[in-house]
């Protein structure tokens, strides 16, 4: 196989990726890394490079659509900012520390968890009220568009969703993903937000996750531009092509089927790792 | 009358914040594209080694080296270049939200922004 057919061969897989990823919020990186190592044979560690800077295209992307549309909160995106970027960093350290192997097998297990969260989250939440002390001092409470005009809303739990997010920071560090449904399940299930704030607002945050742990991976190698260039474009346009459909569509089916799909990857990665042949 | 003015200047920021965004990928993207471009022509037929890693060379990771390749006209610093530049949008919209806070007197926010940026500029 020369460059130019692999290059074409991985952005096409790359769009696939980040049409999937936008629809379901559950980011393109889950299903990148598999495709690029166990398809493509491509080593984990330029794997990751490029997934997290696919992340950021993916993230900034459909974040620049929905935070014009006012679907984000974005205060709520930043306070918990400090959260994921002190894990990314934290996160990314640690990845150059592990083998391949380890980190193969962590992976899975968080993709078999994304697939099973993606399971939990499809609630719509609608918490309204003056909302905690802590809350009010952060400013929390927010608004976004409905049918019948824009719904206020406010937000539970300020601590337990901040421990999570760090949680989600030091996945998204160390293995090059978004961690997007570890992100909607800290907003949606346990602070309550809306669903479509909880999932736009995850997008929104993710592309500065990814920033934070993107130095470390930059200076130790990991992001090769030959690669990353098929990965990151192909992303991108499916990416777009996803922001123009999900604010109508129902992802619900979708989301049941990508799940199917991640968690078979899940399985061959974690087996790959135990074996070594990753 | 403030929580009115208020409102109306977080959708503003909003809206700028979205153009920002979009902007900062659009760029990054067509030097990415351009990048591409000059290395398939250049390397195309060759076979492609990933399989094992060995770092990058210099040219691919900091913006001196990379222009002088660039300029030599490498494919591959331009696309690193690209990948920079996209790296740096996010980041970019960090720091204007500082911006945005900062006019809107919203020191606590100024605050929670700047930690951001130092907990990710110390990385690089």
């Amino acid at each position: 196989m020369t460059v130019l057919v692999f290059s074409g061969l991985i952005f096409t897989g790359a769009l696939s990726a980040g049409l999937l990823g936008s629809l379901t919020g559950l980011g393109g990186g889950v299903v990148l890394i598999p495709l690029l190592t166990l398809l493509f044979k491509v080593d984990i560690h330029y794997a990751i490079g490029a997934s997290l800077v696919s992340v950021i295209a993916t993230s900034s992307g459909a974040a620049a659509a929905y935070v014009r549309d006012g679907i984000s909160n974005i205060r709520l995106g930043m306070f918990l900012e400090v959260a994921t970027t002190v894990g990314a960093v934290a996160g990314a350290s640690l990845a150059t520390h592990l083998s391949t192997a380890v980190i193969a097998i962590v992976f899975g297990v968080v993709l078999i968890l994304s697939a099973v969260l993606s399971f939990f989250k499809n609630q719509d939440n609608l918490v309204t009220g003056p909302g905690s002390r802590l809350t009010q001092w952060l400013k929390l409470a927010g608004s976004y568009p409905t049918p019948q005009g824009r719904q206020n809303y406010t937000v539970k739990n300020v601590v337990g969703g901040f421990l999570t997010m760090n949680v989600a920071g030091v996945l998204s560090g160390m293995l090059g993903i978004g961690s997007g449904a570890l992100k909607v399940l800290a907003m949606d299930s346990i602070m309550r937000s809306p669903f479509k704030v909880s999932t736009t607002t995850s997008n929104f945050m993710i592309g500065v996750t990814a920033a934070a742990s993107a130095g470390i991976y930059l200076n130790k190698g990991y992001i090769d531009p030959g690669l990353s260039m098929p990965v990151m474009l192909g992303v991108l346009v499916g990416a777009f092509m996803g922001s123009r459909i999900l604010t109508k569509a129902k992802v619900s089916q979708l989301k049941k089927i990508f799940a199917a799909v991640i968690g078979l990857l899940a399985i061959e990665m974690i087996y790959n790792g135990i074996h070594h042949t990753i | 009358m403030g929580a009115i003015r208020k409102k109306i200047q977080d959708q503003d920021l909003e809206k700028i914040i979205g153009q920002l965004l979009r902007t900062g990928v659009l760029v990054s993207s067509a030097v990415v594209l351009a990048g591409g471009i000059v290395y398939l022509i250049r390397h195309g037929g060759q076979q492609p080694q990933f399989g094992t890693f060995h770092g990058e060379p210099d040219k691919m990771k900091s913006p001196g080296p990379m222009c002088r390749a660039i300029r030599h006209g490498e494919g591959r610093p331009l696309i690193a270049l690209g990948l920079l530049l996209l790296i740096l949008t996010p980041i970019a919209r960090i720091v204007f939200s500082i911006f945005g806070y900062l006019l809107e007197k919203d020191y606590l926010y100024v605050s929670i922004t700047l930690f951001v940026l130092a907990v990710i500029l110390w990385n690089f």
